[in-house]
């Protein structure tokens, strides 16, 4: 059976962080109600039984044409809290595009969208718990959580691994971005060690020659001392 | 060494066109599969008694109608798994079967209830919460609902709809009068 030990609290943004407006009017008023793991939250969704798409983890084959912008590539491990790679994690992305505009009706920043980038990707991690996407650098945008409000450079990661306590969705940093220091949502992290580890590093080594640069960002799913629970029914 | 888990943040307001295009997780039993059909909306409201639209993802996942969770290895089309966003109205609606009860803690058996996971623009970590079923008999020794104070159990019971018993309506109130129940597990 995994276990899904507590995550340490200061890892983990609290439901209300008065700097991000919006988390006051959603966020609960009454503490959460601790309850036993069960069946219902140790097992889960194998998420992806749809085949997955040759360009759906390549950003930038999704249109007739290459998109605008910075080609990067992104890659990592995603791991359990013991550090093994998690296999057949289902990773999904979401992201503006170069110009800081992402596709979707209600997005109204005054800048263009560009015909050639969707900016949605998924991809399934092998056997070692590696993933990797080539996309666009996505672009800062504003937004009106405050005044002159902008959000740093960032990417969407959506993440299935092992059992419905392992869902994680977060965001994907990029390094010495100015804007980090003055973002609402990283700095809901008390933890600095914490929010570091979701601003992504620079990586030769991921980095292709006369093509892209390349960026590192490992996940850690919860879970830990991961074996087979339950015979599969055929 | 433990590796700390990675931070969550928040799913934000332009999930759409990344996470919920494909409508057929809505769907999550199929004509094919066996069980006691019905439709499961949901409404979700903010602290300021508002409809949230377009801008919440719920996700369930469940039990089939014997009890079982589906296994990936599973051969079945039955995945117990679904995803939609909700509408202007803040509603959204899965089309499933009743689930069956599922082995709890020390032997017990727990009442039918469907998990969901809530993600919405304002919320930096989803919420968990479960659906129970109003009137299940099961529902009075469900080691979990035991687990709720008395005057806030009604807020984790989806109700029938008039007029069709294949329809229950579930509320998700975030904040304030009516708060939904969530969990930390």
């Amino acid at each position: 059976m995994i276990e899904f030990p507590p995550a340490p609290p200061e890892s983990q943004p609290p439901y209300r962080h008065d700097p991000y407006v919006s988390s006051r009017r959603r966020a609960p008023r009454q503490p959460l109600i601790s309850i036993p793991q069960t069946l219902s939250e140790l097992t889960g969704p194998m998420y992806g039984h749809n085949p997955i798409g040759e360009t759906d983890n390549d950003l930038t084959r999704q249109c007739a044409d290459a998109p605008q912008g910075e080609r990067i590539l992104v890659a990592g491990r995603v791991l359990d809290e013991d550090g093994r790679g998690v296999p057949n994690a289902m990773v999904e992305i979401w992201q503006a595009n170069a110009a800081g505009r992402y596709r979707h009706s209600r997005d109204a920043h005054h800048a263009p969208l560009d015909p050639n980038f969707l900016g949605a990707g998924r991809v399934l991690t092998d056997g070692a718990g590696n993933y990797r996407f080539t996309t666009i650098k996505p672009g800062a945008y504003p937004w009106r959580n405050h005044d002159n409000a902008w959000r740093p450079a960032h990417i969407h990661f959506s993440l299935f691994g092992a059992g419905l306590l392992s869902r994680l969705v977060t965001q994907m940093y990029f390094p010495n971005d100015p804007l980090i220091p003055l973002d609402p949502l990283i700095n809901g992290i008390p933890d600095a060690a914490a929010r570091g580890r979701l601003i992504s590093s620079f990586d030769l080594a991921v980095t292709e020659p006369e093509w892209a640069l390349g960026y590192r960002f490992d996940v850690v799913l919860r879970g830990r001392d991961c074996t087979p629970f339950e015979e599969p029914r055929r | 060494m433990r590796h700390i888990p990675t931070a969550s943040q928040t799913v934000g307001p332009f999930f759409n066109f990344g996470l919920t295009t494909n409508a057929q997780l809505g769907k999550v039993a199929g004509p094919e599969v066996a069980g006691d059909r019905i439709r499961l909306s949901f409404r979700v409201i903010d602290g300021d008694g508002a409809p949230a639209p377009g801008d919440v993802m719920i996700e369930i996942w469940q039990a089939d109608g014997g009890g079982h969770y589906a296994h990936p290895l599973d051969e079945g089309s039955f995945h117990g798994f679904g995803r939609l966003e909700t509408d202007l109205d803040g509603c959204c609606t899965f089309e499933t079967i009743r689930p069956g009860r599922v082995p709890g803690p020390d032997g017990r058996w727990q009442a039918p209830h469907i998990t969901a996971l809530v993600f919405a623009r304002g919320l930096l970590k989803h919420l968990h919460t479960r659906v129970y079923f109003a009137g299940d008999p099961a529902n009075d020794d469900d080691p979990v609902l035991s687990l709720v104070p008395a005057e806030r159990n009604g807020t984790l019971l989806a109700r029938q709809v008039e007029a069709d018993a294949a329809a229950w309506s579930f509320d998700i109130v975030l904040q304030g009068d009516g708060e939904t129940v969530f969990f930390a597990v």
